[in-house]
């Protein structure tokens, strides 16, 4: 239990990350990463959703049928997501008023769906439970990421406005590099292209990396095991 | 085994998918009506202290959110104006106006004293783009505060992309150019209507 449940968090975080490698919920991902902040916001929202949505269906998924699994899915995550909306708005009114904004985006994250179609309805509640919280961190991980970038580039700060979103305490997160604005481009939805592409890339380039060495490290044990010398170039 | 066999009923799927959102849409309903008051007085809240906020320090020495008119703008609901006075007259006037963003309405608030200058303007409520149309805010930026001892006369209202006398935000045209429509339709509501503003009684 507790290996799979390493895989699940790896997945999450790295292997199977919902925009570095399923390439899903690229709408909000490149709509709200103008900042750091926001992409932390829009992430640990989306991490809430992510994982009572995965519970919830979890739990039913013994009665729902194949057939129309899909609205049934779509139709409890749009009620969840109005639910967290109504009760923020009317019981955490003050952190509403930051992220109001980014709760209405999360029905049209697809990757939600997604975990619901390819995790939650096929397994327990617990695993799903730990599958949103990673899938949601990894998500939250990557947002922030594409939003410290751009905002690097295209701003010259670093988590503008993060008291805001997460009390005064964390006014030392918020830097400004340098006042004389950036590259408004990066800021655009341009911007939003561009980074995730070369963030891509990256990974692709970090993953195969890993991968040869796994390979050259195999071939040399082949080597010493066989008598004679394997040229491996 | 039942299960089973009663999810290959053709009525299953209709009935399951009734049921669910029959469920959804009482929770939600059952939820609205719990939460309604509390967003009421959390949005009270809201007002009041943006109330103080939009009027220079000082200017009002009455409670506003008891002083107010309402008056027939040409809206589907009547105009609620607040008024701000100085040992019993009206010095100033606040109300809402909305203009139309890129991402839906912007409810806007707008002090104008009793001459049609502004005294301030905030943005309430908005879904404009996180990082480009939310520097109307004035927790993210100083642009609003551009409006302040702006009339009507003498100035240009339009952006100056449009050739007008006001700032547009980094990426965002549509946005200030929604606000700077807003409160210019909102002084022409004060200009239209200054007496009954002014003078008239209050309503209840």
């Amino acid at each position: 239990m507790s290996a799979s449940i390493k895989t699940l968090v790896k997945d999450g975080l790295w292997d199977n990350n919902v925009v570095f490698a399923q390439m899903l919920a690229l709408c909000p991902s490149m709509a709200v990463t103008t900042s750091g902040t926001n992409g932390l916001g829009m992430g640990l929202a989306t991490t809430a959703v992510l994982a009572a949505s995965n519970i919830l269906i979890s739990l039913i998924r013994g009665v729902v049928s194949p057939q129309v699994r899909i609205p049934v899915f779509i139709i409890l995550i749009a009620g969840l997501v109005t639910l967290v909306d109504m009760a923020l708005d009317a019981w955490l009114h003050e952190l509403y008023k930051v992220l109001g904004i980014f709760i209405a985006l999360i029905v049209v994250n697809c990757a939600i769906l997604g975990r619901a179609e390819a995790f939650a309805s096929r397994n327990g509640v617990w695993a799903s439970c730990v599958d949103g919280l990673a899938m949601g961190l990894g998500f939250t991980f990557a947002l922030t990421l594409i939003g410290l970038i751009r905002e690097f580039l295209g701003s010259g700060t670093l988590f503008a406005q993060a008291p805001q979103l997460l009390g005064a305490g964390f006014a030392f997160l918020e830097i400004r590099l340098h006042e004389r604005g950036g590259a408004l481009l990066m800021i655009l939805p341009p911007g939003a292209f561009a980074v995730l592409g070369f963030l891509l890339a990256g990974k692709r380039l970090l993953d195969a990396r890993r991968q040869a060495g796994q390979k050259s490290r195999q071939k040399t044990s082949d080597a010493e095991e066989s008598a004679a010398p394997v040229d491996t170039r | 085994m039942a299960l089973e066999n009663l999810k290959e009923h053709p009525l299953y799927q209709p009935v399951l998918l009734g049921a669910v959102a029959l469920l959804a849409s009482v929770t939600l309903a059952w939820v609205a009506d719990a939460t309604r008051e509390a967003i009421g007085e959390a949005e009270a809240a809201d007002l009041r202290d943006s109330l103080v906020e939009v009027l220079p320090d000082g200017f009002a020495d009455n409670n506003l959110l008891a002083d107010r008119v309402e008056i027939d703008a040409g809206g589907e609901d009547p105009l609620l104006v607040y008024r701000a006075r100085q040992g019993g007259t009206v010095k100033g006037v606040v109300f809402k106006v909305v203009g139309k963003g890129y991402g839906g309405e912007i409810v806007i608030l707008m002090a104008v004293d009793k001459d049609g200058g502004i005294l301030g303007v905030r943005v309430l409520k908005h879904t404009e783009t996180p990082g480009l149309g939310d520097k109307i805010e004035i927790a993210k930026s100083g642009w609003i505060n551009g409006f302040t001892g702006k009339a009507l006369d003498g100035a240009v209202w339009a952006v100056k992309k449009d050739g007008g006398g006001f700032d547009q935000l980094a990426g965002a045209t549509i946005t200030p150019r929604a606000v700077v429509n807003a409160v210019k339709s909102g002084l022409e509501t004060f200009a239209r209507h200054k007496a009954a503003l002014l003078e008239g009684e209050r309503s209840s």
